[in-house]
């Protein structure tokens, strides 16, 4: 009980404790400017995304937030502006990994870079934007939150300042971004007028007073889940992402890919959830919100398969994975009902969590090869196997985790997906073609998934290299990214209750 | 305790010799591969379950643990052998140390990634024998694939890029229905099973079948369940016209992995046949009988007249396993004792043939370069003791008495004759008994040509005695089929025990 002395603020204290390093970083900078003290800045970044981790897990093995637990309810803070409960830190959780893990590859990475603590800082700011996000129930501190985490993305993708490719991805998905905050602004500014409120409960509240107002709700809906689809690049805001991920440094693209996606499905999972009932908003706005998950799920994971299908390069072909993989967990909001859903969401958390883990894990691969100077296409990739073993098996993991193959992580949450999907289907039969576009996918991305591991382990190299060295932290991350793909599968059990709880949280 | 133990010799055996230095890695996973192979012997001296695994059978060596409950369903690690499953867990434990020795002389480069690699086969095809909870045994029996699609692509011939694509993709898409399949039949089930165990199923399935699913009346469920699994599987075994990934596997793969590729992975095929479909859906056996002994005759003589028209070696005894398989289909559908006691004892007896042959050939081609007929003869003169147990075993394949082929075949035909279930048994039955005399025109043919008549080669190479532990293995081989060829009752007693409860769910 000792943890309910601490004021309720603290229970934002992962998100806090990124902030605080935030800071700290800062801090070195402002004494030292140009620091190339690698070891410090990157292990201050590691060691506050790690501490935040470490919080996060001990308050979900703590009970914080669980719901239906006497004395252990769901802690607001700031009259509900905030929110900490299973799914905050479910997804606090994912976030702190993945940051861990790039700033652990960083180290290696960025030996010649000049602005060291800056990067440090803005990965760790939009670290801090993005468990925000996690905790944030309330329209606006969702946008500021959200805010918080693209801004310093912009600047990360653009950092390479000598390098055309990562400013021009900086510019377009600047771009972009600005025009999906603007249309997302405008949503929220919509939802407040039909409802009066901004606060999510409220706004659920308020639904049944909308009335004759519907037309203009539907319209704010639609336009937030515009902004939804560019965070998680989901088509039909997806086109900055193969430009961003290939312009970005690697560990970077590994990021937003992995963290920043899945802090654009947290706010999509609470707000649409908790917001617009599903009974309440159909019953004024008309439609069944689900049908344009569906219809975003189906195309977006297809769109993105047979765009990867099609890549040379082996990031752009990734950055469409990433896409196809937004697809899959679309699903977690398509098969809702005013029943069930808690089974599917689950499902669709649970594969952003291993997702996480492989996904982080094949950037950071790419950052190694780019590390040793090798090429950007699948042809350079040619026999890295014979030097660099360990990392190539990694890599194999990663890959046929991402397509779903057996005993890899990927194939307990895409199998879950899947079989929920099915479930569901039972009272939405429209689901079931959802679920046919699941397995077909799936199928699918084994081509250019398997394209890679045959690259690397079965073709012969186009050209002599010499031996190639081996960096520390980016070795470290990308070992520990294949572990825990690895060991997912045998101890799935924690992950699966965790995801369910969250995702029971929200749904009733 | 002890298939754990077996299981985890093996994966921890696997990635000591991954990292282990290329110089020792074959003596090492030599002498790791001995632990599983006693252990499976002592286990078999010290089986004490009795009946089928999946109908209340009594377990040897079970353990069950949970491992995670989602929905309405929960999986477990649920591990047990009975009398059909032991057999083939010892023949996998010999055949992988037999095929580790037959490496030593043909692979010479990266090989503590092969050895690494068989080490990780036997792992996942100990655990395809013993999972008896579904999820489990689809983890193993996905698992099989990709070391085997490594193995193909890195070691193998010319070819081995396309062969190593097109096994992948024929049996990875053939898992993807089989296993539709089956998770539409659970979820037909309803509320009559609550995990995924397959006793659980196996029971439910007797007891009534499904209820139905998604306006799917339960028998068409359960026919197209049986349907679509009878197809997954019939890639794996594989049946005309199913069969062309095998040829290319074959003849491109490195003699190791044929070993193992038409020793043990084709029995996982005919394994799952009759662990699923002719267990679980007595009703559908009875309704396709006619068909599936069809396709079974089929694929005796078009696999024996493809391995008439071959001149590669290779070839020959790769399409002869085609034939072979066709055998285990035929017992299998006939399902009398014999005819399925005969089939499962064609498994483990054409594991050990064919295992010889294909090693007898490696054997010739490490030697001589080539495995064309037409380039060589007379290699009895050079490597007289190599070929004398070649020439025995191609009698084996042939069914001569006191070997294991004959004991097999006759317990097959035997069986399938008097046949109730299949309509014109005596008619299918006569058919197939015409492919032995195939069989033996194709294989006294070729060996007429290389091993006997005036030594002749085509290629540069000095052809000299064989090595002494290739002739060991060949010899150990020999003595085992030999051993099943006097006395069947070592296997046969405990195989027929856990057939009866099969046949009699089926009425007769």
């Amino acid at each position: 009980m000792a943890l309910f002395q601490l004021p309720e603020w603290a229970a934002l204290a992962p998100a806090l404790i990124l902030a605080g390093t935030a800071l700290v970083l800062f801090l070195f900078d402002s004494i030292n400017p140009r620091s190339t003290n690698r070891a410090l800045l990157a292990g201050t970044a590691v060691a506050g995304s790690l501490a935040s981790l470490a919080v996060a897990v001990w308050f979900t093995a703590a009970g914080v937030g669980a719901t239906g637990i006497e004395n252990y309810g769901v802690i607001d803070v700031m009259n509900g502006q905030f929110i900490v409960d299973r799914l905050a830190l479910y997804f606090m959780i994912i976030i702190s990994t993945v940051t861990a893990l790039v700033a652990v590859a960083s180290y290696d990475y960025l030996r010649d870079h000049t602005y060291q603590a800056e990067y440090y800082s803005l990965v760790i700011l939009a670290a801090t934007g993005m468990s925000m996000i996690a905790a944030s129930n309330s329209l606006v501190t969702i946008f500021i939150a959200l805010e918080l985490t693209s801004l310093p993305s912009y600047a990360l993708v653009a950092i390479l300042k000598d390098n055309r490719g990562s400013v021009e991805a900086g510019l377009k998905y600047f771009l972009i971004g600005a025009l999906s905050s603007a249309i997302f602004v405008y949503g929220i500014s919509l939802v407040y007028g039909a409802t009066g409120s901004l606060q999510l409960e409220d706004i659920a509240t308020n639904l049944s007073t909308a009335g004759e107002m519907g037309g203009l709700l539907g319209l704010g809906i639609l336009m937030l889940i515009g902004g939804v689809a560019f965070k998680t690049a989901s088509v039909p805001f997806h086109f900055w992402a193969p430009e961003a991920y290939e312009g970005a440094p690697a560990p970077i693209s590994a990021f937003l890919s992995s963290a920043s996606k899945a802090a654009g499905f947290v706010l999509a999972f609470r707000v649409f959830t908790t917001a617009f009932p599903l009974e309440a908003t159909t019953a004024v706005i008309g439609v069944d919100w689900t049908v344009v998950f569906v219809i975003l799920a189906i195309v977006t994971m297809t769109l993105g398969n047979f765009a990867a299908a099609t890549q040379e390069n082996v990031k752009r072909m990734l950055a469409y994975s990433s896409i196809g993989h937004a697809g899959y967990v679309l699903i977690g909001l398509a098969a809702l009902s005013t029943e069930a859903g808690d089974l599917v969401m689950g499902a669709a958390m649970m594969h952003l969590l291993v997702y996480g883990f492989m996904n982080t894990g094949a950037f950071l691969f790419v950052a190694l090869a780019e590390y040793w100077g090798v090429g950007p296409t699948f042809e350079d990739y040619n026999g890295l196997s014979k030097q660099a073993p360990f990392a190539s098996a990694a890599m194999a993991v990663f890959m046929f985790s991402l397509a779903g193959v057996p005993p890899f992580g990927g194939f307990w949450s895409k199998y879950l997906l899947y079989t929920e999907t099915v479930n569901a289907a039972a009272d939405n039969t429209i689901l079931l073609v959802l679920a046919a576009a699941l397995v077909v996918n799936s199928a699918l991305s084994l081509y250019y998934y398997s394209r890679l591991v045959k690259a690397l382990w079965i073709e012969e190299p186009l050209l002599d290299r010499d031996r190639l060295a081996q960096p520390t932290g980016l070795y470290a991350a990308i070992i520990a990214a294949a572990v825990m793909t690895v060991v997912i599968l045998p101890a799935f059990d924690p992950i699966a209750t965790a995801a369910l709880e969250a995702a029971a949280a929200v749904v009733g | 305790m002890m298939i754990e133990i077996l299981i985890a010799v093996a994966l921890v055996g696997a990635l000591v010799t991954f990292v282990a230095p290329n110089r020792i890695a074959g003596k090492l996973a030599f002498a790791i591969s001995l632990v599983p192979a006693a252990l499976s012997v002592w286990l078999f001296a010290a089986f004490d379950g009795s009946g089928n695994a999946l109908l209340d059978g009594e377990l040897a060596f079970e353990s069950q643990a949970a491992w995670l409950e989602i929905g309405d369903y929960s999986i477990s690690w649920f591990v047990g052998l009975d009398g059909i499953s032991l057999p083939l867990v010892v023949l996998t434990t010999i055949l992988c140390t037999l095929a580790i020795v037959s490496s030593w002389t043909p692979i010479d480069e990266r090989e503590s990634q092969f050895y690494g690699l068989i080490l990780f086969i036997e792992a996942n095809l100990i655990g395809v024998f013993s999972a008896l909870d579904f999820f489990l045994w689809f983890v193993f029996w996905e698992a099989v694939l990709i070391p085997m699609y490594l193995l193909i692509g890195i070691w193998g011939g010319p070819r081995r890029k396309y062969a190593a694509i097109k096994f992948f993709v024929y049996t990875n898409v053939a898992s993807l229905v089989m296993f539709g399949s089956f998770v539409s039949l659970v979820f037909g089930l309803g509320d009559s099973v609550t995990s995924f165990g397959l006793p659980e199923i196996a029971t439910a399935m007797l007891a009534g079948g499904p209820e139905g699913f998604f306006g799917l009346s339960g028998t068409t469920l359960a026919s197209l369940a049986f349907i679509g699994m009878f197809l997954g599987f019939a890639v794996k075994v594989p049946v005309v016209p199913f069969h062309t990934w095998l040829p290319d596997a074959h003849v491109e793969a490195p003699t190791p992995a044929s070993i193992l590729l038409a020793g043990v992975l084709l029995k996982m095929g005919t394994y799952a046949l009759l662990r699923f479909n002719f267990t679980m859906f007595p009703d559908q056996v009875e309704a396709y009988a006619v068909p599936i002994a069809a396709i079974a005759v089929i694929s005796v003589i078009y696999g024996a007249m493809l391995a008439l028209a071959q001149t590669d070696l290779k070839r020959i005894v790769a399409y002869s396993s085609v034939s072979s398989m066709g055998y285990v289909i035929l017992g299998l559908v006939a399902y009398t004792q014999f005819g399925v006691g005969g089939a499962t004892f064609q498994m483990v007896s054409h594991g050990l043939i064919s295992g010889l042959m294909f090693m007898s050939v490696g054997v010739i081609y490490n030697a001589t370069h080539t495995r064309m007929v037409t380039d060589m003869s007379g290699m009895a003169d050079r490597m007289p003791i190599a070929v004398g147990v070649l020439i025995a075993g191609a009698f084996g394949y042939m069914g001569l008495p006191l070997m294991s082929g004959f004991a097999a075949e006759y317990f097959i035909f035997f069986g399938a004759f008097g046949s109730e279930l299949l309509e014109y048994a005596p008619l299918f039955t006569s058919l197939a008994m015409f492919g032995i005399v195939i069989v033996a025109g194709y294989l006294l043919f070729a060996l007429q040509r290389t091993v006997f008549g005036p030594y002749r080669l085509e290629t540069d190479y000095e052809v000299g005695r064989a090595p002494v532990h290739d002739v060991a293995s060949m010899i150990v081989l020999l003595g085992l089929i030999i051993t099943l060829g006097v006395a069947p009752d070592l296997i046969f007693t405990m195989i027929t025990d856990a057939i009866d409860p099969i046949i009699q769910g089926g009425g007769l």
